[in-house]
């Protein structure tokens, strides 16, 4: 691609790159999306709103004003009263406490009630065996929910190996991608950041060194770090150091 | 190319004289002030890298006599030198690669006593095209010493070499020089990976221009050279030295990256029989040595980036190069020479950019690491 043609793609927006590029990358400049933020609600009687974890429970404690601080018997009072609610709330479930099991004393697992065991084998949903603390906040998440999470995240990895292997689709001027001098992300060693960066003048981050590559041997412009983009590179480089022990500030 | 480029190593060479010059009018107590306050200030701009440019003496190696007071059979000695893998895209894309191989040019032009000839070992494109070999051809013409050409997969997989073949000759040749034989091998055929995948010869260019892509076959020398090669050696005493261009080891280093040349055993067998083999191969982008049976295996330095070691599979010989430091566009690159001795071996000078040069001598290689061992890295891989 010549650079009068770079700038014809980069002024039309992505998807002139999406055209121009024969492998069209997917992921062009984009922000990732906002984490997912729980909306308290408004208190009736002027004291201050209390709310679980799952982002709907919610108890007002009275004349508590913003800023004052519980005494600890009131927030003892207040996540008695969450819990309860929550309780009454989700009649079948079942809000499992973190239980360490004690070697000499095993706990006989309580008889399951009557198809309830049968019930959990059709949804997959993973038993809690003898030996195994339990944990799942909400519920027992079942084997589909870990099938999900490992594709979301294997995509997520293989996206940032399309983008490392292609120097303009993250914003490459000369024909330069990453791959060119780290072949399987070899020598990034992620593992060693943070780390102080004698040439930077600063504690580093594995992002800061992806972003100095993608201006100077790139040729591009620094991604921000909320881009999707370097993201995804970051997700690409760790998945190729599985394993490694983590050896932060090595040089 | 010398008189309308000046590379940034001639600029710096002629700054340098300049500050020298200025310099020898002070007497010796203000020289001693004005060397420590540069210093100090360039060290507090931490201008300096760790392995900055240090003045050293470069020995050129003195005619070795060691193989005439031994009685073994005398050849004049000579010396090569090589510029490799520039990976050359066009002009108006890329000036980062172009400049670094004006660089090597500069270099080998300034090399004193010349060099009888100049191999140029493969990947002088990125892509193959026309553009990038007719740029490569305009910079590798301002070499003064003459210019053997060798291919690499860069050059070749656009059009299956047509446009090199085209401008510089069959792929594989030998002549002799000196005494010994020279072969020249295209080791980089590929079994077809692209026809049934439906690829253009630009997505077929672009899948083995990438080194971890696991789709393209593995190099070979193939059957035809191979025979070729037993035709051509068929003449040669086993007494005569040999040196042998590749352009991926003859050897087998890391599959996954081509490191690698799948028929090597046979063509380790057709040079088994000659007393003193060297294989001179470039591709690997490090320094690289290695030992098997009579063959010494040279890696040649890349002017354009500087790859890492494989995670497996390293010669136990090959003493590491230092990691190359990313912010210097120059560092673990450069080009280099052989002195061919007279007693048949080959000694090999890595001229590092920017850093100290690096002599592999052919004893350390045939003493299996007992003599001549060169210096260790402070930073080897991670």
């Amino acid at each position: 691609m010549t650079r009068r043609s770079i700038a014809l793609a980069t002024a039309a927006g992505c998807a002139a790159i999406f055209a121009a590029v024969a492998h069209a990358p997917r992921l062009c400049a984009q922000q990732a999306p906002p984490l997912p933020v729980h909306q308290v609600p408004d208190s009736k009687n002027g004291g201050t709103v209390v709310m679980l974890c799952d982002g709907k429970t919610s108890v007002e404690v009275k004349g508590l004003k913003p800023g004052e601080s519980m005494t600890h018997a009131q927030a003892v009072e207040v996540t008695r009263e969450l819990m309860a609610q929550w309780q009454r709330e989700h009649p079948n479930e079942k809000w499992e406490m973190a239980k360490t099991v004690q070697s000499s004393q095993p706990i006989p697992a309580p008889p399951p009630a009557s198809g309830a065991d049968a019930a959990a084998k059709a949804t997959g949903a993973k038993l809690q065996s003898k030996g195994t603390q339990q944990g799942d906040t909400y519920a027992s998440f079942t084997d589909r929910d870990y099938k999900v999470w490992k594709n979301e995240t294997d995509n997520f990895v293989a996206e940032g190996k399309q983008l490392f292997h292609d120097g303009a689709a993250i914003g490459g001027t000369i024909g330069v991608s990453c791959d060119m001098c780290h072949p399987d992300a070899s020598n990034t060693h992620p593992e060693t950041y943070p780390k102080y960066q004698v040439q930077l003048q600063r504690v580093a981050l594995l992002r800061d060194m992806i972003d100095w590559c993608i201006e100077n041997p790139v040729k591009g412009k620094a991604l921000d770090p909320n881009d999707t983009r370097l993201r995804a590179l970051e997700a690409y480089i760790l998945a190729q150091r599985k394993g490694v022990a983590l050896d932060y500030g090595k040089h | 190319m010398a008189a309308r480029h000046k590379s940034v190593e001639t600029k710096y060479m002629e700054d340098r004289e300049a500050v020298l010059r200025g310099l020898r009018g002070l007497d010796r107590r203000t020289f001693l002030k004005v060397l420590a306050a540069t210093t100090g200030a360039v060290m507090a701009k931490s201008l300096m890298p760790p392995h900055s440019f240090q003045l050293v003496e470069v020995a050129n190696a003195a005619p070795d006599k060691t193989a005439s007071a031994a009685g073994m059979p005398g050849k004049p000695p000579f010396t090569f030198a090589y510029v490799s893998d520039t990976h050359l895209y066009q002009r108006t894309l890329n000036q980062r690669f172009v400049r670094a191989a004006v660089k090597a040019v500069d270099d080998v032009n300034a090399l004193d006593p010349q060099p009888d000839f100049v191999l140029f070992g493969g990947d002088l494109a990125q892509l193959g095209r026309r553009e990038e070999l007719d740029l490569g051809m305009q910079i590798l013409a301002e070499v003064k010493a003459p210019v053997k050409m060798m291919v690499g997969e860069h050059d070749w997989f656009y059009d299956l070499g047509d446009t090199w073949q085209e401008m510089f000759g069959p792929p594989n040749y030998s002549f002799d020089w000196k005494g010994v034989h020279v072969v020249v091998l295209m080791s980089v055929h590929e079994k077809d990976f692209w026809t049934a995948r439906k690829m253009t010869p630009a997505e077929r260019m672009h899948t083995v221009a990438g080194l971890d892509n696991g789709i393209q076959s593995r190099f070979e020398v193939g059957d035809d050279e191979r025979k070729w090669l037993s035709a051509d050696l068929a003449k040669v005493p086993h007494t005569t030295p040999l040196l042998v261009f590749s352009h991926s080891p003859l050897y087998k280093y890391y599959r996954n990256w081509n490191f690698w040349t799948d028929d090597a055993e046979q063509v380790q067998t057709i040079l088994k029989p000659y007393q003193h083999v060297t294989v001179i191969h470039g591709h690997t982008h490090q320094m690289l040595y290695n030992q098997i049976g009579n063959i010494s295996f040279y890696g040649m330095l890349s002017t354009a980036w500087p790859w890492p070691y494989a995670p497996t599979g390293l010669p136990p010989l090959t003493i590491q190069m230092n990691r190359a430091d990313p912010f210097d566009q120059f560092d673990g690159l450069g080009d280099g020479r052989i002195n061919a001795r007279a007693d048949g071996l080959a000694d090999k000078i890595y001229s590092l950019w920017d850093r100290n040069p690096v002599t592999v001598k052919a004893d350390y290689l045939v003493s299996h690491g007992k003599t001549a061992r060169p210096p260790a890295p402070q930073f080897a891989s991670y």
